[in-house]
C-alpha cells in the first residue's frame, strides 16, 4: 500500500461579491489531482506559479480546506477523519516552508522553536526536552549550544535547517517541502538538498517536494508530476519526464531550462522557438475550449499525460 | 581598444558602519565592450549588485573610489545633474523586482511616456505615444494600445518585466544594466524575457551588464563573464574558457554545487562556511581561504592579485594551481588503496 494516496481532490475559493458578499463563482486551484506516494519515495510536484501545486501540498497537511476528493494516509481519509483522529495523524506529516526568515518565529528562541511540536504531543520533562533539541540540532548539523539563540542569528541554510529539526522532531513519515531551496544562495541550497537526502535515508522519510526549478526536481525525484491550471498534464518516472516527455506543456517547460553548456546556445535557441510554435499550432489539440489540460491517459504503466480524443 | 563602451579602474565602494568604512566593491576593474554581455557572477553578499548600482550612481551614502571612465568622463567625480541625464537616455537600468520598480498609480503608458518625455522634452504628446506603442511592440505585449492604459497590478509578472525593460531601453541606451532581471520569474517566461534581451542586443548594439546568481542563465547569455566573491572579481574569462576550464576554487565550487539535467550526481558540492558578512570580511590574503581549509596556507598568496593565465582569462590568487575537491581526494586514495 502506498504511503499517501491522493484521490480526485479538488480545492475551491470562493470568490465572493455584490452587496450581501454572497459568492459568484470560484476559483478552482486545485481541480481533480490524483497521484500517490511510497514510503521512502520523493515525489516532485512542479508548475508555475499559480498552478496550485503549492495549494496541493496545503490542502494535504490540512492549511487549506478540502472542497472534495480523498487524501488516504495509510489508508485513513484525512478529508473526512474526525478532529481527535486528524490531530494523531498529523503527528505524521510535517511541512518545510519556502522562506526560512518568515517561517520561524523570531521572538522564540531555536529550543521553543524545534520543542514546539514535541510540546504538543509528548509531555516531556523540561531535561529530556533539551536533550531531544539537542540531538536534532545535532542531525541538522548545527551546533547543539545553539539552541538559545534566535532565529536572527543564524544565516539563511542555518534556518532552514532549524526549520526541518522541526519538521522531523515527531520522526513524521511524510515530509512536504515547499521550494525548501528558492530563497537560498547556490552554495547553501546544495547543502540543504544533500541533507535532506541524508535525512531521507537514515528516517525512511516519504517526500512531496514542491518546485519550480526542474533541474532541482530532477536531482531529487523519483516520480513527478506536473501540473498546470489546477490539474495535471503528465505524470511518470523522473527518466520518463526528462527524456521523454509527451504533453507539450512539459516540452516547453523543459525547454525553457537554461542549458548549462554554452555551445548549446544556439541549438537550444532554435529548439525553443521550435517547441513554441509547435505549442501554438497544437494548443487546440492539448487543451480544451476553456485553456485547461484534459484528463490523464495512461501511454505506459507509470506515465500518463493528459491527451485529447483526437491525439 | 576602440569598442570599449565603459572602463571601469579599481572601483571601490564603501559603506559606513558606525564609524568606519567597509568596502562592498574593493578594487574592481573591468571594462564593458559594446555589444557584449558581460555577466557578473556571485552568491548575494559578494558586492555584484552594489558594482551595478555605483556605475549607475544610485548609492546615496556610499562613499565611491576609483574611476568609471564613460565617453571621457570619470562618472565617480560626475555632478548629480549629468548623471540625471545619462540615467535612463545613455545608461538603461532592469530591476529585479518589476512591481516595486513601477508606479502604483500611473498607467504603464505614462510611465514609459515621462521617461522619453524626461530626456526629450520637445517631443510632441502624439508622437510620444507612438513611441511607447512601437516600444511596447517592440518587447512583445500582444495588445500595447489596450496595455498602455493599464496599471501594473493588472499585468502579469512577465508583462510587467517587459514594461520594465521598455522603460530601460526607451531612450536607445548604450549601457543596460540588468540586475537579476528574471529571478522572479517562472522558467518559461525567464526565458521569453532573456531571449528578449538577447534579441535587444543584436538591434541595438548595447553593451549590457547581466547580474545573476543563476549559472545556467549565464551559460545562455554571456559573451564574457566575472566572478565576484566578497567584493572583489576572483575570475574573469569569456563564456567558453569559464564553462569549460574554470580555474577559481570558487568558480569550480560554485559549478559544481548545481544540479543539472545533463547528470544527475549523487551527491552536490557544498561550499563551507557562509560569504562573510561586510564587517567581518579579511582584508588580507586570499578572501576564499576560509572556505577551502583543506588548502593549505602556502598555496594562497599574501596579498593576491588578478594573473592573467592565458589571453583574456584571469584568476585571483595563487591557490587555484593547488585546488582540489576533498570528495576527489578520497576516490583517489581508494583507488591507490585498492
Amino acid at each position: 500500500m502506498s504511503l499517501i494516496e491522493v484521490e480526485n481532490l479538488k480545492v475551491h475559493f470562493p470568490i465572493r461579491g455584490g452587496v450581501f458578499q454572497t459568492v459568484k463563482d470560484h476559483v478552482r486551484a486545485v481541480d481533480g489531482v490524483s497521484f500517490s506516494i511510497e514510503q521512502g519515495q520523493t515525489y516532485g510536484l512542479v508548475g508555475e506559479s499559480g498552478s496550485g501545486k503549492t495549494t496541493t501540498g496545503r490542502a494535504i497537511i490540512g492549511l487549506n480546506d478540502i472542497t472534495s476528493g480523498k487524501v488516504l494516509f495509510e489508508g485513513r481519509d484525512l478529508a473526512s477523519v474526525s478532529r481527535k483522529e486528524y490531530i494523531d495523524v498529523r503527528k505524521d506529516i510535517q511541512m518545510i516552508f519556502q522562506d526560512p526568515f518568515s517561517s520561524l518565529n523570531p521572538k522564540k528562541r531555536v529550543i521553543d522553536i524545534v520543542a514546539e511540536p514535541l510540546r504538543n504531543y509528548e509531555k516531556l520533562s523540561a531535561k529530556d526536552e533539551r536533550i531531544r533539541v539537542q540531538e536534532l540540532m545535532e542531525l541538522v548539523g548545527l551546533s547543539p549550544e545553539a539552541i538559545y539563540k534566535y532565529p536572527h542569528e543564524f544565516s539563511g541554510g542555518q534556518r532552514q535547517r532549524i526549520g526541518i529539526a522541526r519538521a522531523i522532531a515527531l520522526k513524521p513519515k511524510l515530509i512536504i517541502a515547499d521550494e525548501p531551496v528558492s530563497a537560498l544562495d547556490v552554495s547553501v541550497q546544495a547543502q540543504v538538498l544533500n541533507f535532506m537526502r541524508e535525512i531521507q535515508k537514515e528516517l525512511n522519510l516519504t517526500y512531496l517536494f514542491i518546485s519550480h526549478d526542474l533541474g532541482i526536481i530532477r536531482h531529487m525525484c523519483d516520480h513527478i508530476g506536473i501540473m498546470y491550471k489546477g490539474r495535471y498534464v503528465e505524470h511518470g518516472t523522473a527518466e520518463e519526464i526528462f527524456t521523454n516527455p509527451q504533453h507539450i506543456y512539459t516540452k516547453r517547460l523543459i525547454a525553457a531550462i537554461p542549458d548549462s553548456d554554452p555551445r548549446n546556445r544556439e541549438k537550444h535557441y532554435a529548439n525553443r522557438k521550435l517547441v513554441k510554435s509547435e505549442y501554438d499550432r497544437l494548443e487546440k489539440d492539448f487543451f480544451d475550449e476553456e485553456g485547461l489540460p484534459f484528463s490523464l491517459k495512461s501511454i505506459s504503466a507509470t506515465h500518463q499525460v493528459a491527451l485529447g480524443e483526437g491525439v | 581598444m576602440n569598442d570599449v563602451l565603459l572602463e571601469i579602474k579599481n572601483l571601490k565602494t564603501s559603506f559606513r558602519i558606525k564609524d568606519d568604512y567597509y568596502a562592498a566593491v574593493d578594487d574592481v576593474s573591468l571594462n564593458v565592450r559594446k555589444n557584449e554581455v558581460l555577466a557578473i557572477v556571485g552568491e548575494s553578499g559578494s558586492g555584484k549588485s552594489a558594482f551595478a548600482f555605483s556605475i549607475m550612481g544610485l548609492h546615496t551614502r556610499a562613499k565611491i573610489e576609483g574611476e568609471i571612465n564613460y565617453k571621457g568622463t570619470n562618472l565617480v567625480n560626475a555632478n548629480a545633474n549629468y548623471m540625471k541625464q545619462l540615467r535612463g537616455s545613455e545608461m538603461g537600468m532592469i530591476f529585479q523586482d518589476a512591481l516595486s520598480a513601477l508606479n502604483p498609480l500611473m498607467v504603464v503608458g505614462a510611465q514609459i511616456d515621462e521617461a522619453i518625455f524626461l530626456h526629450n522634452p520637445k517631443t510632441s504628446k502624439s508622437l510620444r505615444k507612438k513611441q511607447v506603442i512601437n516600444l511596447l511592440n517592440q518587447v512583445g505585449i500582444p495588445r500595447p494600445e489596450k496595455t498602455y492604459y493599464q496599471y501594473p497590478h493588472e499585468l502579469s509578472g512577465g508583462m510587467r518585466q517587459r514594461i520594465v525593460i521598455a522603460m530601460a531601453i526607451s531612450n536607445q541606451p548604450e549601457l543596460l544594466i540588468a540586475d537579476e532581471p528574471t529571478t522572479a520569474l517562472d522558467v518559461t517566461i525567464q526565458s521569453q524575457i532573456l531571449d528578449l534581451i538577447k534579441e535587444l542586443k543584436d538591434t541595438m548594439h548595447a553593451g549590457i551588464i547581466l547580474i545573476t546568481h543563476d549559472l545556467g542563465v549565464v551559460a545562455e547569455m554571456a559573451d564574457r563573464v566575472a566572478v565576484m566573491y566578497a567584493g572583489q572579481i576572483v575570475e574573469i574569462a569569456d563564456i567558453y574558457t569559464l564553462m569549460e576550464n574554470p580555474q577559481h576554487p570558487y568558480t569550480r565550487s560554485l559549478l559544481n554545487s548545481i544540479p543539472t539535467l545533463a547528470e544527475v550526481k549523487s551527491d552536490l558540492h557544498v561550499i563551507q562556511g557562509v560569504v562573510p558578512s561586510l564587517q567581518k570580511l579579511p582584508r588580507t590574503g586570499c578572501r576564499f581561504a576560509s572556505r577551502i581549509p583543506w588548502i593549505e596556507d602556502s598555496a594562497h598568496e599574501a596579498s593576491p592579485e588578478l594573473h592573467e593565465i592565458s589571453h583574456g582569462h584571469f584568476v585571483r590568487c595563487t591557490c587555484y594551481k593547488d585546488f582540489y575537491f576533498p570528495e576527489q581526494a578520497k576516490e583517489e586514495r581508494n583507488y591507490v588503496a585498492n
